[in-house]
């Protein structure tokens, strides 16, 4: 090859026609596509949980997507419906996941509803799961004398932290567990135009 | 150097041809030299933030008072410091060195390169920064905020400002090989960063995005360039032409079509449209044309001379990679078709392949070229011959044992999965033995990195024994 534009607009038009293809049809194929009445948008806690969800890398190991029956044992494990492309339409950044170093999220919140599970589990994950491999986060909490006014306190099992001493959870705690809370997609959903699977 | 046959083509005669590339090289020499000394610093941090994260996984409660070495922030750190630390300032580091001296032209404005090699620093230091600190975009690939993302479009902007004019300035009549694979990525990324950095995506849409960004960022740019640096050093070391003409442009426009296509299917079996997904396998299973063609390019243009190999530094990496490019592709391939995906998908077993590519080959040939080109630059030999055959062993042996181990851990972390009868421990007990070898790899990938940062640092500060030979050399090999 001797000319540059050959190569110049060859590079072009095939990065552009594979952008075309795999991010401009299915974008004009579901650009009609609602979110479900029974999907909330997240509440302003449940975002700022959802941040520090992400800026905590969370999703390096954790998967926010469901795969049908027929791809894997996900429904029969307890994670819920397949999910659908209408159950993400409030989601920015998206949080799909690659891993599953830990479970499936997608419905955390149907799955595990205590708060003082998720607190316990966040602060110190192998009181709750002896075999897990999750850091331990006890940043997001304070080893405090007493509780003070509007602290909320964690009920923790003997010998985690020390004696007399209480474990409160921070702010961030606790938007973060507001977050899991909402991660609930057991809704019917049709599925659009019949299903894009 | 003298008497090889080039292997371009509008060969000047060979003292022209000599001249001409003592004069490329003298062009190059500061903004390749920085691009050089920036990568290996960012290679030995990646790789002290890998290990940290794979350490990790036997030490989950280490590290864990500041959320800014907590496991999600330093896997992230790793991986931009490898991708766009060292991985893309080493190849643009290989490519600024070598479309001088293939389109027989100086380096137009070094200066700009230079430029372009402190903004490139910069902007993986605050996003390295931003990353360990919280501030995240939150994509895999695309975690650094857009507002520093900025800072590398100037400085690519630069960089290709520089390259582009030189091959305006060209004497050749045809661009060999290396030249096509080098242009081509200088339009591909600025493409694909640009456009998956707009704020304006979103859902399931917003995940396409990323890994149309996230595979091309290595097909479109990493592989791209690891080729051509490939495509020149193999025949150049060896003294004899790539075997085939047409075979790389078959490889070169089937790659482009075929690979730019890939990205969909790391969400096989997620919420898109099922035929998107088969778009994304059909053409994952098609880059056999382009790998095949490739393949057979370098391993004919080496049949005959693996001998060689113990002669020549260079080699020995660049064929490493090159073998290892054609593993790291047959396996991708065949990872993408369902039934296999269905196990692999989730799993350790991906991050295995992930690390066959942008290291078993990328990285390998990135090391090849850097024992080739810097001996030129600094006009002296590599100073300890031997610390170049424990940087080889070391990353061999490292990758070899990072590789078999996730891969195997991986598969059985896939078929535990599966099986709804087993408990979601046993999956996660399945993989521990793996991830513990994993980290005995990443020691040795750390070590062999030690010692190749340390024989550079010799090498650029001139100290160490002063050789006339070239490293490894039985007198015919160059490097």
């Amino acid at each position: 090859m001797n000319r540059y534009l050959v190569i110049f607009f060859g590079a072009v038009a095939t990065v552009t026609f594979a952008f075309l293809v795999l991010v401009g049809l299915p974008g004009v194929q579901l650009a009609d596509v609602r979110a479900p009445a029974a999907l909330k948008p997240y509440t302003e806690s449940e975002l700022a949980g959802r941040g520090l969800y992400t800026s905590l890398g969370c999703y390096y190991c954790h998967s926010q997507q469901v795969r049908e029956p027929s791809f894997g044992s996900d429904s029969a494990r307890g994670w819920g419906r397949a999910s659908e492309f209408e159950d993400y339409l409030h989601d920015r950044p998206h949080l799909l996941g690659t891993m599953r170093t830990g479970p499936d999220l997608m419905n955390i919140g149907v799955r595990q509803p205590s708060r003082d599970w998720h607190y316990l589990h966040l602060f110190q994950p192998r009181a709750v799961a002896a075999y897990s491999l999750m850091p331990s986060f006890p940043s997001l909490f304070a080893v405090k004398d007493q509780a003070e006014m509007g602290d909320e306190i964690v009920n923790t099992p003997p010998g985690l932290i020390p004696e007399g001493k209480v474990l409160i959870a921070t702010r961030e705690a606790r938007v973060l567990v507001d977050y899991l809370l909402a991660m609930q997609r057991d809704y019917d959903v049709r599925p659009a135009a019949g299903g894009v699977r | 150097m003298t008497g090889l046959p080039l292997v371009y083509e509008d060969t000047p005669p060979p003292e022209v041809a000599v001249s001409e590339r003592v004069a490329a090289d003298r062009s190059t020499r500061e903004p390749v030299l920085l691009f050089f000394h920036s990568a290996i610093v960012w290679l030995v941090i990646g790789s002290v933030f890998g290990l940290i994260a794979s350490l990790k996984f036997q030490f989950p409660d280490w590290l864990t008072s500041q959320a800014m070495w907590t496991f999600g922030r330093v896997r992230a750190a790793h991986l931009n410091a490898v991708a766009y630390g060292w991985a893309s300032m080493a190849l643009v580091g290989v490519t600024v060195w070598m479309v001088p001296r293939l389109v027989r032209a100086p380096l137009f404005q070094p200066l700009l390169a230079v430029a372009s090699a402190v903004l490139w620093n910069l902007f993986v230091f605050l996003g390295i920064g931003a990353i360990l600190a919280g501030w995240t975009d939150g994509l895999e690939w695309l975690e650094i905020p857009y507002p520093i993302d900025a800072v590398v479009a100037v400085a690519g902007g630069l960089m290709a400002l520089s390259v582009l004019m030189t091959v305006a300035n060209r004497k050749t009549k045809h661009f060999y090989v290396s030249v096509w694979y080098a242009l081509a990525a200088l339009v591909w990324f600025p493409i694909i960063f640009v456009t998956a950095n707009l704020p304006i995506f979103s859902g399931v849409g917003q995940a396409a995005v990323n890994w149309w960004y996230g595979h091309n960022a290595l097909g479109l740019w990493i592989t791209a360039l690891s080729l051509a640096a490939a495509y020149y050093l193999i025949p150049k070391v060896l003294g004899r032409p790539i075997r085939s003409y047409s075979l790389s442009l078959v490889g070169f426009w089937a790659l482009a079509f075929f690979y730019s296509l890939n990205g969909i299917h790391h969400l096989i079996g997620g919420p898109v449209p099922t035929w998107l997904v088969t778009v994304s396998i059909t053409a994952s299973v098609m880059m056999f044309i382009p790998v095949a063609a490739t393949a057979v390019n370098f391993h004919t243009t080496m049949i005959g001379r693996f001998g060689t190999l113990r002669h020549s530094p260079t080699l020995a990496f660049v064929v490493a990679g090159a073998m290892l490019y054609t593993a790291a592709s047959v396996q991708g391939s065949i990872e993408a078709l369902r039934t296999v995906n269905r196990v692999t998908h989730f799993t350790h077993y991906t991050v295995g392949h992930a690390h066959l590519g942008a290291y078993g080959f990328a990285t390998m040939i990135l090391f090849g070229a850097m024992y080739f080109i810097v001996p030129r630059l600094m006009n002296r030999e590599w100073p300890l011959p031997g610390l170049i055959r424990w940087h080889f062993w070391l990353a061999l042996s490292g990758i070899a044992l990072y590789f078999v181990s996730l891969t195997i851990g991986g598969w059985l972390e896939g078929v535990y999965m599966l099986d709804a009868a087993k408990p979601f421990a046993d999956v996660v007990n399945v993989t521990k033995p793996y991830l513990v070898a994993r980290s005995v790899s990443g020691t040795l990938l750390l070590s062999a990195h030690l010692v190749f940062a340390y024989h550079y640092w010799l090498m650029v500060r001139g100290r160490g024994p002063q050789r006339a030979e070239p490293a490894w050399s039985d007198g015919r090999t160059a490097g």
